[in-house]
């Protein structure tokens, strides 16, 4: 594996560096019906690294990351062109079922949104759902994703309680242990602490962090400095096109394009 | 413009206020109208039949002779009938609702059938015992039997609890679906592990209230050949059987002073048959809606 911490730091190398992608987006192009959202996408997302979209409300970065596990198509009107390669396969193809493609791309979504089930049975519904059927295998599913969630501790001894029970931040920490428990390689986070308090929001900063060593991720966000502190690379979205594209400490300290400038600066959006 | 004094606002104000309080008493004069009206309904009802209700009242076949007569036959007619109604109209009611809202395709078509389905709740019974008639009597020839009164009735309500299922179902938080769909869950995991639980107590709910309307109804099933005056239970589905509103009917029509006395009896048993299904909807809404 790369040692992402040694490229940070010397980040002119990590161009140069040649590293697996697990996402190729190239000319992407998406329309909700007749008004087209997304414009000629292209971008590349890195293994074990985490990627920020940052950009205004309406500027496509949520339908951009539920295009990556195609959930933007539980929207009948949506069509799309170009391709998105996830490890070698077009997400596109008739021959890859959408239902394999999310296993391994899991989704974590913008309101915490568990199961009105148990802490238990929501985490082991993924496992369920893909015909795992021993308690003894489901305990150990349940655990291991509630721990690396970092939630275990608070939830160990109640995990038969109703998932409501639970405060926001770990209703959203639960919704990861949930999308962890199917194993999956990316994750995908849309504007996951959007509904949290700032406390809540740095434990899951924290956690996503170190979920870095183990899963892709690819994360949307309004929070500008949250990009900062978790991202290796940032993409600036504007009116569905890609802006900008680099490294994180590139775009915010020296942003090429006026506009990722005005943007990060707060001029605008 | 000074909105705050003057006499002009003063006038202004109270006029305002007077006409809230105007509205305030039409709106209520119409909800008591009808609390009055029904409260006279079961005053007439009760004062006139409870003095004949008896555990003989209950167990007596019809007899010829008003002290004699009793709503056995018309008591387990109707819920011989309702049993078959909710196993064939909750079956393929909930299915329909399922199709439509979860695997059909938002197009014309399905608006089209959408629009029927609604238009097919508002049809009168009594072309629903015409349809049984043709269809179930004499095409599928199974006669005037308890089967043919239960499928005329599945007809007449499958609509209702069709609609009511697709509200139930449409009411689950999209989220959650999401949730399913993200994880790699097929559409038939997600509709049987998270759509159907959630839905399952506006499901129940409507379908019993469904089921309560066609406990009351009498038209289709006179059309459907229930009979009047019966003197044994259905032996099975194939059976003579009657119902307790054509039992009532009956009893209303008879010449005397003592048959409207019966009759009254007998609706008093049918009205707490309906007390009991909509206490029972009403107790699972409350217990489901508690537990979310």
């Amino acid at each position: 594996m790369v040692n992402l911490t040694q490229l940070r730091e010397n980040n002119s190398n990590i161009e140069v560096a040649t590293k697996e992608n697990v996402f190729e987006v190239s000319n992407l192009n998406l329309w909700y019906g007749e008004d087209q959202a997304l414009y000629d996408i292209n971008m590349n997302m890195g293994k074990n690294e985490i990627t920020a979209i940052i950009g205004p409300s309406g500027c496509g970065k949520s339908t951009f990351i539920k295009t990556l596990n195609r959930m933007v198509e539980l929207v009948p009107s949506v069509k799309t062109s170009g391709t998105i390669k996830y490890k070698d396969s077009n997400i596109f193809d008739p021959k890859f079922a959408v239902e394999d493609l999310r296993t391994q791309v899991g989704m974590v979504f913008q309101k915490p949104n568990p199961f009105p089930k148990s802490i238990y049975d929501n985490v082991a519904y993924g496992a369920k759902i893909h015909g795992i059927k021993k308690k003894k295998d489901l305990d150990i599913i349940v655990e291991k994703s509630l721990r690396d969630a970092a939630i275990w501790d608070e939830v160990k001894d109640r995990l038969k309680e109703n998932a409501y029970s639970l405060s926001g931040g770990q209703q959203q920490r639960l919704c990861i242990a949930r999308c962890l428990a199917i194993e999956p390689d990316v994750i995908l986070m849309d504007e996951p602490t959007s509904a949290l308090d700032p406390i809540s929001t740095l434990k899951l900063e924290e956690l996503v962090q170190n979920l870095k060593e183990k899963y892709s991720i690819v994360i949307v966000t309004h929070n500008m400095q949250q990009a900062a502190r978790v991202s290796d690379k940032t993409a600036f979205f504007l009116n569905g096109e890609i802006v900008e594209f680099s490294n994180t400490d590139v775009l915010f300290s020296n942003p090429e394009d006026k506009r990722t400038e005005d943007y990060i600066t707060g001029r605008f959006g | 413009m000074a909105l705050q004094t003057g006499e002009k606002s003063t006038k202004r104000m109270k006029n305002r206020i007077r006409k809230n309080k105007l509205f305030h008493t039409l709106f209520f004069g119409a909800t008591a109208l009808s609390l009055v009206i029904l409260a006279m309904l079961f005053y007439r009802i009760i004062s006139q039949g409870a003095g004949n209700l008896s555990w003989d009242f209950i167990k007596n076949f019809p007899a010829p002779y008003p002290d004699r007569a009793g709503i056995y036959a018309g008591l387990v007619g109707s819920l011989l009938l309702i049993a078959i109604v909710a196993v064939v109209s909750i079956t393929i009611g909930v299915a329909t609702a399922i199709y439509l809202e979860e695997y059909a395709k938002k197009n014309k078509l399905t608006s089209f059938i959408q629009s029927n389905i609604q238009n097919l709740a508002g049809v009168p019974s009594i072309v629903f015992g015409l349809l049984g008639l043709t269809f179930f009597v004499y095409i599928l020839n199974f006669d005037f039997s308890l089967l043919s009164g239960g499928l005329t009735m599945s007809l007449l309500v499958l609509p209702i609890i069709v609609v009511a299922a697709q509200e139930a179902i449409r009411s689950v938080p999209n989220d959650l679906k999401e949730a399913s769909y993200g994880m790699g869950a097929t559409k038939w995991q997600t509709v049987l592990r998270v759509v159907i639980p959630a839905a399952l107590p506006g499901m129940i709910t409507g379908s019993i209230l469904a089921l309560s309307r066609a406990i009351g109804e009498t038209a289709p099933l006179l059309v459907v050949g229930a009979a009047t005056a019966i003197y044994a239970l259905p032996d099975s589905i194939f059976g003579s059987y009657t119902a307790m509103p054509i039992q009532i009917y009956s009893w209303i029509s008879k010449p005397g002073d003592e048959w409207p006395v019966v009759a009254a009896t007998g609706i008093i048993i049918l009205l707490i048959v309906l007390l009991i299904m909509n206490t029972i909807a009403a107790l699972i809404r409350n217990k489901f809606q508690r537990r979310n």
